[in-house]
């Protein structure tokens, strides 16, 4: 297991992809130091921002990388990982696991935007909030969230889960516009408000809002009414939830489950039923 | 500064030098006859391939849609992109490369001639200042003409003299070097949201068919005695069953030949080799059009070969990119250019596991290997529609080696393998045919006097290969061979050694070629056409014509026209 501690409150942005379990796996500290990485437009080595401690087991199969600090300016933190662990305990920066393609990051704290963006598989559960475009693609990218699980115990920004293909996005807290832009398919779970356009031409897939949500676009149509939503396997929303269909500007097929008691607004939907 | 490239294999098809071993000497960006041996700086070529810098005839590289194709695509750029040097500078790009990247890119592969096809007129101000900022080669662009206004009132009113003499101020008022054609009247006809669907149908409100205006501007560019021929993107790009309209368009101007030049020049004919009823039945129709081109002299191809890989569309046919944006559901960009023509653009992949796409690969292979005569078909992806021009080297390999191909073949979908033609032919070209299909073949119907060869008086443009033809064998050794044509051992532009080994050593400007074309009553800015300007275009006249000042290294052709 290694940890790092950051050696200073960072001014210039780090590209630290670099700091990803694949990496570390079999090297000793020496070589863990020596990494390179960017710090602004000046390249330096990793052991010259960051504290590197060994502990525990060596030989171990999966490498866990535990990172104690604010790592607010530290972008790319597990990119395109695919086995092992990271633990940051304080905030992390942008594009968090970007095109990550397994394993698992957990942060203790708020992460930047674009966490999770262009994922593949694994894990990234985050204690905190987070930022825009959680699991969104690269800016102009269609190649959004194509599997793997992203959990936020906290609330979210827009844009969320865009152009999402695969997989399942969770979100405990409040979220910003345009949750499930241009879905092709996936899940988008959010337990409390949403600031509204949800699902956006949105293509197909599943958003489930159990929290309020101001108005549904035009373009959706109430289909039905039902008692229970799965989420994933093992777990299910309790409704009665609304059912809309859409985007149909997009001709989508899209379903976006909305919460009936939390929107009493929404009521006169019914009369199409 | 003199230049002597010693004891390499030379392929110079114009010359008909065929792998001999020479010497080539350079003297002032020229070739020469010798240099003084003592004096100049000598390159040991021994195990090498000397062939003329490359010439690509059709390539997207500059103008408003290429550029509307960067600002458009942000995700093409973030993962390639290439820091500056203490030579060279800074550029990103994979399938819409900014300026500087294209011409560095372009020299590492031994380039140092492109063609720049579809300029919309009105744009043409932007597409120089663009092509001023490509560096390391040589350029030029085509002005787009088929659709103009002026072109088809005059061609209706069967008025050809005063046709040409519009279209040889427009040549030399945006600098152009060839009339371009795409999808003659439909782009005209998607103004009003309609298309053309074959040769013989009417352009709305003006009454002329596709087939007038390519015999008129055939016949104009006969009048104007203009290097190239008319450059034609066919109608009913890009559907199944359009290898008929390929073949029309090929036999509309069958009579129009002189003195042995071709009169026609069908672009990125892969685009329009397409056989079957629908996406479904999609068969290739390759064989059919080699057919008619083996047996035809006035018809020259260019592959528009597709690769797989991710890219973006951009041509000047508007209705074809609506319906590649129907087709993928991707963002588009559409625009119709006032009198002149449309534009469109559209983020694509190519998939190999994709029937569609996999026989789109097959047929620009089938078309290149099944027409018999090198100097009738060129090598090029259309870039960026097919694919971007780093992939050149690839195609070389699928060219020489039967191996290669069937490694790709593998790979493809099943069905399209089962209906591709390509495990049936066994050609495999060599190095003088490479040589004509990549640089000699392509400057010979661009009309350039001293490009694509090695004669002397040429333009000292040579890439020379790190491959030893005696050595080794292209067909089983064609990762070796692709590797050699990714990155030239050396190019020299204008006597200058510009790149070597895939390192760019010397930031250099190349010339803007464009025409001067002379006629004995040039036509004269009336008050009627000013007043056209002010009615038709956005733009005063004032403001329309590209000066030579705005070019950085100007290079005028003068041609003497017969009108």
């Amino acid at each position: 297991m290694i940890s790092l501690y950051p050696l200073k409150e960072f001014r210039f942005p780090v590209m630290a992809e670099c700091i990803n379990p694949d990496i570390f796996q079999d090297k000793n500290r020496e070589e863990i130091e020596g990494l390179k990485i960017w710090e602004g437009n000046k390249q330096k080595r990793l052991g010259e921002l960051f504290k590197v401690e060994e502990t525990g087991m060596k030989k171990k199969q999966e490498e866990t990388i535990t990172i104690h600090g604010n790592m607010g300016k530290v972008r790319r933190v597990g990119a395109c990982m695919k086995n092992g662990e990271i633990t940051i305990h304080g905030d992390a920066g942008m594009h968090l696991g970007e095109e990550m393609e397994g394993g698992k990051i957990i942060v203790h704290g708020n992460v930047g935007g674009w966490a999770g963006s262009m994922m593949k598989g694994g894990t990234i559960e985050i204690h905190g909030n987070a930022s825009h475009y959680l699991g969104a693609p690269y800016r102009g990218s269609s190649r959004g969230l194509r599997g793997g699980r992203i959990i936020v115990h906290g609330n979210a920004g827009s844009e969320a889960g865009a152009y999402m293909k695969k997989g399942l996005i969770k979100i405990y807290g409040n979220t910003g516009q345009f949750a499930g832009f241009r879905m092709y398919n996936g899940t988008i779970f959010i337990q409390k408000d949403c600031e509204g356009r949800v699902g956006a031409c949105m293509k197909n897939g599943k958003i489930i809002v159990a929290g309020f949500l101001k108005s549904v676009l035009p373009t959706f149509t109430l289909e039905s009414i039902k008692k229970k939503v799965k989420i994933e396997e093992n777990e299910t929303a309790e409704g009665p939830f609304y059912r809309f269909l859409g985007d149909l500007t997009e001709k989508g097929k899209g379903k976006l489950y909305v919460r009936k008691d939390k929107n009493p607004h929404l009521s006169n939907y019914e009369r199409f039923l | 500064m003199e230049l002597l490239i010693k004891n390499g294999f030379v392929y110079d098809p114009i010359n008909g030098v065929n792998g001999e071993k020479m010497d080539i000497a350079i003297r002032d960006g020229k070739i020469v006859e010798k240099v003084n041996e003592g004096k100049a700086r000598k390159i040991d070529a021994s195990g090498m391939v000397v062939m003329p810098g490359g010439v690509d005839i059709h390539c997207h590289i500059a103008g408003s849609e290429v550029n509307t194709g960067r600002l458009l695509r942000p995700e093409d750029h973030f993962k390639d992109f290439e820091r500056k040097t203490s030579k060279t500078r800074s550029g990103v790009g994979y399938s819409v490369p900014s300026t500087f990247t294209t011409g560095y890119r372009y020299a590492r592969m031994g380039y140092t001639t492109i063609m720049n096809p579809s300029m919309p007129p009105l744009e043409a101000k932007h597409t120089h200042e663009e092509l001023s900022d490509t560096p390391m080669v040589d350029k030029a662009t085509y002005p787009l003409l088929g659709d103009w206004w002026f072109v088809l009132e005059y061609l209706r009113d069967g008025k050809i003299e005063e046709c040409a003499r519009y279209v040889a101020w427009m040549m030399t008022t945006t600098k152009g070097y060839a009339i371009k054609i795409v999808n003659p009247g439909g782009s005209e006809a998607w103004g009003s949201g309609r298309n053309v669907s074959g040769i013989d149908d009417e352009v709305p409100y003006f009454g002329i068919t596709p087939r007038e205006i390519l015999r008129g501007l055939c016949k104009v560019n006969k009048l104007l005695n203009l290097p190239h021929t008319i450059h034609v993107h066919t109608n009913n790009l890009g559907k199944p069953g359009n290898y008929l309209t390929a073949l029309d368009t090929m036999k509309c101007v069958e009579d129009l030949v002189s003195e042995g030049k071709p009169s026609i020049h069908i672009t990125h004919c892969q685009f329009c080799a397409y056989k079957g009823s629908d996406w479904k039945t999609l068969e290739s129709g390759a064989e059919e059009i080699a057919r008619y081109v083996n047996t035809r002299s006035h018809v020259t191809l260019d592959m528009g070969q597709v690769i797989f890989t991710d890219t973006t569309t951009m041509t000047a046919d508007g209705p074809f990119q609506y319906t590649l944006y129907e087709l993928t559901g991707n963002k588009w960009v559409n625009h119709d250019v006032e009198t002149e023509t449309t534009s469109g653009i559209v983020p694509f992949r190519y998939r190999r596991k994709s029937f569609v796409h996999a026989i789109q690969w097959s047929i620009g292979l089938e078309l290149a290997l099944l027409i018999k005569d090198p100097w009738k078909i060129f090598m090029t992806t259309d870039h960026p529609n097919g694919g971007p021009f780093i992939f050149y080297p690839r195609i070389i390999a699928w060219f020489m080696s039967r191996k290669a191909r069937e490694a790709t073949i593998k790979k493809i979908n099943r069905r399209a393998r089962s209906r591709s033609l390509l495990p049936s032919i066994d050609r495999e070209l060599g190095f003088f045919e490479v040589a004509v299909m990549t640089r000699a073949g392509q400057a010979k119907v661009l009309g350039f006097k001293n490009k694509g060869h090695l004669g002397v008086g040429a333009d000292a443009d040579v890439a020379l290969y790190n491959i030893n033809p005696e050595t080794t064998d292209p067909s089983k050794k064609y990762i070796t061979l692709r590797k050699a044509f990714e990155n030239a051992a050396y190019t020299i532009k204008g006597g200058r050694i510009v790149a070597k080994n895939g390192e760019v050593l010397e930031h250099v400007e190349g010339a803007t070629m464009w025409l001067d074309v002379q006629v004995s009553d040039p036509i004269k800015i009336t008050k009627e056409m000013k007043r056209r300007f002010k009615e038709y275009w956005t733009v005063e006249y004032e403001n329309y014509p590209v000066t030579e000042n705005y070019l950085k290294v100007s290079r005028p052709i003068i041609v003497k026209a017969d009108v």
